[in-house]
């Protein structure tokens, strides 16, 4: 049932070992080297893996960035030039522009549709795993390149969205076709799997107490009154929770953007987001340091959001007592 | 961590009882009301999904001139041209997927849990700090990691096969699993554990015969996300697979779209449907599991 403090133990995720629990009294002697020898075997997969494929290469990636490699020859060490060149790259400073807009735009909505209708399938509905299903659904496909083919045709120019506006009369236009709207359908496409958020937010909802509620209505509370000082507050956790989440994935935002804009990031590099510009600089021209110079700076930038989302939450964030 | 949405959603039901008479008819509108509103907006979110399930079944050129669900003719034969419209016959693609999700499915439900084992149950020198270690890399994109692992497949040789895909998988990379499980360990009573012992089972058997058997719940989530995320992973597939004779269901997907464009939306939609069949199948059969992983930890 701890539900919430499991969610807690996600969020502290930066603080080693908060989540275990007590542990029993350290095994001396001969029986801790047994234990030891056994951990190490258990965890021999993992540390081949955190070796080789995840720190090794995060240090693989920093060495290279500060190199000249396109696979043919050694890399060649050219110290600062690739971030130089960072700072000139007009596209790359649209990359961000695009991936900036599109985290900032679509994770608010996606949030937002989430905690709203959890609050409101959290009333007491028949049916409710019905419901739950059903919306959650799109989450489970929403990044697969036939999701991304069907939005390519939808938001067409002889898309769905159009034929359905001239049923009633408004001439649509090539909405992924044209830069001013390429990348809000790629907004409405990440709002749509706003069902996993919203599993969590019922999930946390089931934890608030209703004593709460009864202590409320005693003292005559109305509805908006409730869910301001008392769901909102107690929920804080859990949203905090889906936002650092949310927010580290939509800056991942690969496939939809390749699908929808034939790999190019267009029209007009709207679509280009900061994951196709590193692509494109890698594995399309391979241009290999400098697309390491790419990750590099997002996975600052990414650690750097979630540093101050954990600061900000301080202000906002209730653990309860 | 199984929390019990069903029972606590039906107590929430029985307080929206109507109490008198007089209020029954106007809680009863309201609560249809409701209903109509949920029914409505669900209709809406899979309106796109069931237009193209309907579309692949249209001719061609009445797809962009109905909106309507319900083909006024039916025509199939989109799947027979879609299936054989690339180099190979879709089924192809259909195996070289199941292979490698068969592959990760195995390595994420042996290594992971074996990691979760040790992070949950043993004590050993650096536990805390490989176990922040371990949490850190749960959030890493892999789009840090993927030029030098790029790099190193191909010094190994490995571009163009399945093992960029499948070995990591077999040393427990995808932190998230490890994370599931060392939570659900920690919820299953330490005195199995010493019972066991005092019968004289090593710490192999303990995981093997005592651990892994009660941990179904959560090797179950582990196993159906795997599935869904390995089949619909796009990115490391499009770099590490361009031989079409080894092309996956999405990167295959993505060559018939620049060769056909938008003059096959009929096969496309068609195969589409076909791609997406398995996260359908897995989703009808495992909602329990995936909405229970899902509020435990937070996966998509």
């Amino acid at each position: 049932m701890a539900e919430t403090t499991q969610h807690a133990d996600t969020e502290r995720a930066g603080e080693p070992g908060t989540g275990q629990r007590k542990s029993p009294p350290r095994p001396r002697g001969q029986l801790a080297k047994r234990e030891g020898r056994a951990a190490y075997f258990f965890l021999a997969p993992w540390f081949v893996g955190i070796g080789l494929i995840t720190i090794g290469p995060i240090l693989g990636s920093l060495y290279l960035s500060f190199t000249d490699y396109s696979l043919l020859s050694s890399p060649e060490w050219i110290g600062l030039d690739n971030f130089q060149r960072m700072l000139e790259d007009e596209r790359l400073h649209n990359s961000l522009r695009v991936t900036f807009t599109y985290v900032f735009v679509s994770v608010p909505l996606q949030l937002a549709l989430a905690l709203a209708l959890a609050f409101f399938l959290d009333k007491g509905v028949r049916g409710l795993s019905l419901y739950r299903s059903v919306y959650y659904l799109p989450s489970l496909l929403g990044s697969s390149v036939a999701i991304a083919i069907l939005w390519r045709q939808i938001f067409g120019t002889e898309g769905l969205v159009n034929q359905l506006l001239a049923l009633v009369g408004i001439q649509g236009q090539g909405w992924v076709s044209h830069p001013d709207h390429a990348l809000s359908t790629l907004v409405v496409l990440n709002v749509w799997t706003f069902g996993s958020p919203m599993v969590i937010f019922l999930a946390g909802l089931r934890q608030i107490p209703t004593m709460y509620y009864e202590a409320a209505d005693v003292d005559g509370a109305n509805g908006f009154t409730k869910f301001w000082r008392i769901t909102i507050p107690l929920l804080t956790p859990i949203i905090f929770f889906n936002l650092v989440l949310q927010i580290i994935g939509a800056f991942q935002t690969f496939t939809q953007a390749f699908i929808v804009s034939g790999g190019s990031g267009g029209p007009a590099d709207s679509t280009l987001f900061y994951t196709l510009y590193i692509y494109q600089r890698g594995f399309g021209s391979f241009e290999m340091g400098y697309a390491s110079a790419l990750a590099w700076f997002l996975l600052v930038v990414i650690a750097g959001f979630t540093a101050v989302n954990f600061w900000a939450a301080k202000r906002w964030v209730h653990y309860g007592d | 961590m199984a929390i019990d949405l069903e029972k606590t959603s039906e107590t929430a039901a029985a307080e929206t009882e109507p109490r008198s008479p007089a209020r029954r008819g106007t809680s009863r509108r309201r609560r249809l009301l409701k209903h109509a509103l949920l029914i409505a907006f669900g209709f809406v979110m899979l309106y796109p999904l069931l237009w193209m399930l309907s579309s692949s079944i249209k001719p061609s050129e009445l797809i962009f001139r109905e909106p309507s669900l319900i083909p006024s003719a039916f025509d199939f034969s989109n799947y027979v041209t879609g299936w054989n419209a690339l180099a190979h016959p879709f089924h192809r693609y259909l195996l070289n997927s199941g292979v490698i999700v068969a592959a990760s499915v195995i390595g994420n439900l042996l290594t992971c849990s074996m990691a979760a084992y040790a992070f949950a149950r043993l004590e050993f020198r650096g536990k805390k700090v490989f176990f922040a270690v371990m949490l850190a890399t749960v959030m890493l994109p892999i789009h840090v990691v993927i030029v030098p692992q790029y790099i190193l497949f191909s010094q190994l040789d490995w571009i163009n096969t399945y093992y960029p895909l499948i070995v990591p998988k077999f040393l427990a990379t995808d932190a998230f699993f490890i994370f599931l499980m060392v939570q659900f360990i920690r919820s299953l009573p330490r005195e199995l554990d010493d019972a066991a012992r005092i019968d004289g089972c090593g710490h192999l058997r303990i995981y093997w015969r005592v651990i892994m058997p009660l941990c179904t719940p959560a090797l179950a989530t582990t196993a159906i996300f795997t599935f869904i995320w390995v089949w619909n992973d796009f990115f490391s597939q499009l770099i590490f697979i361009t031989d079409p004779d080894m092309y996956t269901v999405p990167v295959a997907l993505r060559t018939f779209v620049d060769s056909q464009g938008e003059s096959a939306w009929g096969p496309l939609f068609a195969m589409s449907m076909v791609a997406l069949g398995p996260i359908f199948g897995f989703f009808l059969a495992g909602q329990r599991y995936l909405v229970r992983g899902i509020a435990t930890t937070g996966i998509k």
